[in-house]
C-alpha cells in the first residue's frame, strides 16, 4: 500500500535528487568548456541560466551578470529555487516525509551529502575547486541511486522514485539540446553546420558532454560528430540512458508496475510519437526549438496525468472508489 | 520529548557545584598519558548511579573497567564520534522557536548510565502493575464508576478534570485497555529510592530516541557490547506492532495499521516516521484519512481508498475529530470518533485515556492499585499534596520553600514553582493561583535527582537525570529494558528537558551477578 501524498513525495524525490546531479554537470561541463575554448569564441554563462530555465530569477537576486554570481547562484545560493543546494534541500524535504518507505541508508546518505555540501559552499564557486566539488555532488548522487536500487524493494514506491528521475532526466536533456545547442554556436538559429563556427565540432561535443553522452556517442555512432547524428543520439537512442526516448521508456515500464495507469501511459505514448516522428536532419537546420518545446509540454502533461490519477485525494467519500487490493 | 517537557526536582545548586574532577594529573597517576580514576569524583549530596565512596556500583564495575583503560582523550574521540553518527543518522529533534531549521542534532552522552538487571526486574513488575491499576480506572471511569460510588475517588475530581473525555462514556476497548502506550517518568531520591514522578498517557515520546541511542553506543563502543551482557532494547517496535495488530476489529485478516501524526512540523515527528518506519507500517497524516458513511476509516492510495484497522495516534485528543472535539482542527479526521465508537477502528491510546494523566490522579495511584488489584504498589510515589485539601494546602503553603508546586494538567514544566529558587514575589502570586483554583495544584517536597557521570569539557562530572521507560499494556505487557534516560547538562541544573539544555544518555541494563573479563579478579 503506497499512500497518494507519499508517492508524491517520493516522486519529488526523485526529480529533485536528478536535478541536483544534472545541474552540477551542466556547471562542470561548462566550465571544462570554458577551459578549452579561446577566449575569441565569446563564450559566456548566461546559458546556463538558460536550461535552468532562471533568467528571471537569477536577475531578482543579482545586479551584474558574471561567473561569480551565476555560478554561486546555480550552485550554493539557498534564496533561489535553482541552485544545486535548493534541489538537494528539496530532495531532502521530500524524503524526510518518505523516511518510513525509502531505506535508512540511502536517507543517511543523502543527509551526508547535505550537510557536506551546506558547509563547503566556497568550493562550488572557486575555480580551482569547483569541478571537484561538482564532482563530489555527481559520485554522492550516483551513490545514493546505487543504494536505492540496491537496497529498496522494487514496489510502487520505487515506481514513483522511477518515474519522477527520469521524467527529470528527458526534460534536463530536452532544455540541454535546445539551450546549449542554440545558445553556444550564438544564436544562428541553426546548429551543427560546422562550416558556420569554428568550434562547431567542439559545440556538439559539448552538447553530449553536458549530458555525459560523448563516450557512448562515439562507440554507438564510431564516425565524427555530425549535428543529426548527435541529435538523434540524445532523442531516440535506445540504449543510452540519458536519451529522451530511454527515459520515456523507463517511465512507461514503470508505470506498468503501478494500478490504474491508462491516463499516464497516454501521456508516455505520447512523447515517444513525437521522438518516432523527430526528422533530425531538418530539425538541425530548422525547428529545433519548437520540437523542443512540444516535447517538454508533453512531460508536462505527464506530469498532470500523474498528479491527476495518483497524487490528488478524492475530495469526498461518495462513490469513494476501493482498491481492487 | 518537547510535547511534554517538564521540570525536574528543584535542589540546591550549591551542592553540586565544584566537583568537577581533575583528570589530568599525572603526578596522581603516576603516568602522565591521560588516564585517570574514580578516585577524585564524587557528587555531594546526590545518589549517584555510576560511583559510591570513588568505587564503581557492581554493576558498573565491568563498564567502569573499560572506561578506565581509556584515556580521556580516547573518551573524547569517542564522544566526538558519536556526535558524527548523529548527525549523519539524522537524529534530530525539534525546537518550534529555531529559526535555524526545525531540526537540531540529538544531544548525547556516551557515557552510559547502568542499572543492575535485580533492580530492573523489581522496577519492571512495578510499572506493569501501575499501568493494570491505571487502566482499571480508566476504564471505571468511563462506565460504572464503581471507584466514586465506593468512595475512594472524589467526584469533584472527575468533575474538574480537563481530560476527562464525556464522548467515550459507555467505550468498551478491547481488552478494557485504554492507555496502551505508557511512558512514566522515574527519579531516583538521595537516599536511592527509585519513585514514579508521572506517568504520561496520552502521547507519550522519546522511545525512538531510546533505540537511536543504542544504535549510536553499539557504534562507538563496539568491543564493549562483545564483552559484556547489556540486554538489547531493540524490541520494542515489534512488541508494539504486536500489540496493535492485536488491536484490529477485523478478525482474520492481516490488519492495515498507522501511525498518525500531526505532520513534519510536529517536534516529534522525527519519532512518528521512525517508529513507522521500524514497525513497516504507514505513516499517516490526517488529511490523508477519510470517514466514509459506512462509519470506517480509509486512506487513500495510489490504488484508491482502503481501509484502516488500527492507528497509533500520535495527536491530542482535542485535535483528532473536528466533528466531536476542536473544529478548527486541521490535524484529525472528520468522523474518526463515530468510526472508534461504532468499533471500526481501534485507536491507541484511546480518546479520554489522558483523563489519568493528571498529577492529582497520580497521587491516587497507591491506592488504585490496593482498590483495584489488592496489591501493594511495588514502586513508591513521590510524596504528593493535594491543595484541594485543607490541611495539605495550609501545610504547603506555609512551608513552600521546601516544596515544587505544580498544576496538575499543565505540560511543559509551564507554571512550575521551585520553593527553594523562587522570590517572595513569586511565592506570593503562586499563593493566590493556589487559593483560586486549588483542584489543580499539588506540592511535592523537593527531592535532589541522582547523577551521573558525564563528559563535559573533557573531564568527567556528576550531571542529575531521570528515566522515562516505556510500556506495552493489552493482550500483553511490555516494559523497555531501560528506556531514555534524560540528563541536565548544566552544572547543578534539574531541568533534563531537551529544549531546555537537556541531553541523553544510553541506558544498560547489566546483569551485576555475572562476571565481566575487565574484572581484576576474574584475570588474576
Amino acid at each position: 500500500m503506497l499512500l497518494s501524498r507519499v508517492a508524491e513525495a517520493v516522486y519529488w524525490s526523485g526529480r529533485y535528487l536528478e536535478r541536483t546531479e544534472a545541474t552540477a554537470r551542466l556547471v562542470k561541463v561548462h566550465t571544462e568548456l570554458f577551459l578549452d575554448l579561446p577566449r575569441a569564441a565569446g563564450l559566456t554563462w548566461t546559458p546556463l541560466l538558460a536550461v535552468t530555465g532562471s533568467k528571471a530569477s537569477f536577475d531578482e537576486h543579482y545586479d551584474e551578470v558574471t561567473e561569480e554570481n551565476i555560478i554561486r547562484f546555480l550552485t550554493v545560493d539557498a534564496n533561489g529555487q535553482d541552485s544545486i543546494l535548493a534541489s538537494l534541500t528539496a530532495a531532502r524535504n521530500n524524503f524526510r516525509v518518505t523516511r518510513n518507505v525509502l531505506p535508512a541508508a540511502a536517507w543517511e546518505q543523502l543527509n551526508q551529502l547535505y550537510l557536506w555540501m551546506a558547509q563547503s559552499r566556497g568550493q562550488a564557486v572557486d575555480r580551482r575547486t569547483r569541478l571537484a566539488w561538482m564532482d563530489r555532488v555527481i559520485r554522492d548522487c550516483q551513490l545514493m541511486r546505487g543504494l536505492l536500487a540496491g537496497t529498496m524493494s522494487h514496489d510502487a514506491a520505487y515506481s514513483f522514485l522511477e518515474v519522477g528521475s527520469l521524467l527529470e532526466r528527458a526534460d534536463m536533456t530536452s532544455r540541454v539540446l535546445d539551450v546549449q545547442a542554440g545558445v553556444l554556436t550564438g544564436g544562428h538559429g541553426h546548429v551543427g553546420d560546422s562550416s558556420t563556427s569554428t568550434y562547431g565540432d567542439v559545440t556538439w561535443m559539448a552538447v553530449l558532454r553536458s549530458l555525459s553522452a560523448q563516450q557512448m556517442f562515439r562507440r554507438s555512432v564510431r564516425t565524427g560528430i555530425s549535428g543529426p547524428e548527435a541529435l538523434r543520439f540524445l532523442l531516440r537512442d535506445a540504449q543510452f540512458p540519458r536519451s529522451v526516448e530511454h527515459c520515456l521508456t523507463g517511465v512507461s515500464r514503470a508505470l506498468m508496475e503501478l494500478p490504474r495507469y491508462e491516463l499516464a501511459m497516454a501521456g508516455c505514448a505520447h512523447v515517444q510519437q513525437l521522438l518516432e516522428d523527430a526528422d533530425v536532419s531538418a530539425l538541425v537546420a530548422e525547428g529545433l526549438h519548437e520540437y523542443v518545446d512540444a516535447l517538454q509540454v508533453g512531460i508536462a502533461s505527464l506530469h498532470d496525468a500523474l498528479t491527476e490519477t495518483y497524487f490528488v485525494p478524492a475530495t469526498t467519500s461518495d462513490g469513494a472508489m476501493l482498491a481492487s487490493a | 520529548m518537547e510535547t511534554d517537557p517538564k521540570l525536574g526536582y528543584g535542589g540546591s545548586p550549591s551542592r553540586t557545584t565544584g566537583v568537577n574532577l581533575e583528570l589530568h594529573e599525572p603526578a596522581r597517576n603516576g603516568v602522565g598519558d591521560g588516564s585517570w580514576s574514580w578516585s577524585t569524583y564524587d557528587s555531594p549530596g546526590c545518589w549517584d548511579e555510576m560511583v559510591a565512596n570513588g568505587k564503581p556500583r557492581d554493576e558498573c564495575a565491568g563498564v567502569s573497567s573499560y572506561l578506565e583503560s581509556l584515556t580521556m582523550a580516547e573518551l573524547g574521540d569517542r564522544q566526538r564520534a558519536a556526535d558524527l553518527a548523529i548527525e549523519a543518522m539524522g537524529i534530530t529533534f525539534t525546537v518550534y522557536s529555531d529559526d535555524g531549521g526545525i531540526d537540531r542534532a540529538w544531544p548525547f552522552d556516551v557515557i552510559p548510565r547502568i542499572i543492575s538487571t535485580q533492580e530492573w526486574n523489581t522496577i519492571s513488575d512495578g510499572l506493569v502493575q501501575r499501568l493494570n491499576a491505571l487502566n482499571l480506572f480508566i476504564d471505571d471511569l468511563y462506565g460504572a464508576q464503581k471507584v466514586i460510588k465506593d468512595g475512594l475517588f472524589p467526584a469533584e475530581l472527575l468533575a474538574n478534570s480537563v481530560n476527562f473525555r464525556s464522548q467515550c462514556m459507555g467505550m468498551k476497548p478491547k481488552f478494557g485497555t485504554w492507555a496502551h502506550i505508557c511512558g512514566s517518568d522515574l527519579v531516583r531520591g538521595g537516599d536511592g529510592t527509585m519513585y514514579v514522578l508521572e506517568d504520561n498517557l496520552r502521547v507519550p515520546s522519546g522511545v525512538s530516541y531510546m533505540l537511536q541511542n543504542r544504535q549510536v553506543t553499539k557504534r562507538v563502543f563496539a568491543d564493549l557490547f562483545h564483552e559484556i551482557d547489556i540486554h538489547p532494547v531493540d524490541m520494542y517496535p515489534l512488541k508494539l506492532l504486536d500489540l496493535l495488530n492485536s488491536l484490529s476489529p477485523r478478525q482474520g485478516i492481516v490488519p492495515t495499521v498507522a501511525v498518525l501524526t500531526p505532520g513534519v512540523y510536529n517536534s516529534a515527528y522525527f519519532e512518528h516516521a521512525y517508529l513507522a518506519q521500524q514497525m513497516g507500517v504507514q505513516l499517516v497524516e490526517g488529511s490523508d484519512l477519510v470517514v466514509d458513511t459506512d462509519d470506517c476509516v480509509y486512506v487513500h492510495t495510489i490504488g484508491g481508498l482502503e481501509r484502516v484497522d488500527v492507528l497509533y495516534r500520535r495527536v491530542d485528543d482535542l485535535f483528532l475529530d473536528p466533528e466531536v472535539f476542536r473544529a478548527d482542527s486541521t490535524l484529525g479526521v472528520p468522523g474518526l470518533m463515530r468510526a472508534w465508537r461504532a468499533g471500526n477502528v481501534a485507536l491507541a491510546n484511546a480518546p479520554g485515556a489522558g483523563v489519568a494523566d493528571d498529577k492529582v490522579v497520580y497521587s491516587y495511584v497507591p491506592a488504585l492499585i490496593q482498590y483495584y488489584l489488592g496489591e501493594e504498589p511495588k514502586i513508591e510515589n513521590v510524596p504528593t499534596f493535594l491543595c484541594l485539601n485543607d490541611t495539605h494546602r495550609q501545610h504547603v503553603l506555609s512551608n513552600l520553600g521546601e516544596f515544587v508546586v505544580k498544576p496538575a494538567n499543565e505540560s511543559g514544566g509551564t507554571g512550575v514553582f521551585v520553593g527553594n529558587k523562587s522570590t517572595a514575589a513569586e511565592a506570593d502570586d503562586l499563593r493566590r493561583q493556589v487559593e483560586a483554583d486549588p483542584r489543580n495544584w499539588i506540592a511535592q517536597p523537593i527531592v535532589n535527582l541522582s547523577t551521573a557521570p558525564t563528559l563535559i569539557d573533557g573531564k568527567l562530572a556528576p550531571r542529575h537525570l531521570d528515566l522515562r521507560p516505556f510500556i506495552l499494556s493489552g493482550h500483553q505487557s511490555y516494559v523497555t529494558q531501560g528506556g531514555l534516560t534524560r540528563v541536565a547538562l548544566r552544572e547543578g541544573s534539574l531541568v533534563v528537558n531537551s529544549s531546555q539544555g537537556g541531553g541523553s544518555k544510553d541506558t544498560w541494563i547489566v546483569d551485576a551477578s555475572r562476571p565481566h573479563p575487565f574484572d581484576a579478579t576474574n584475570s588474576a
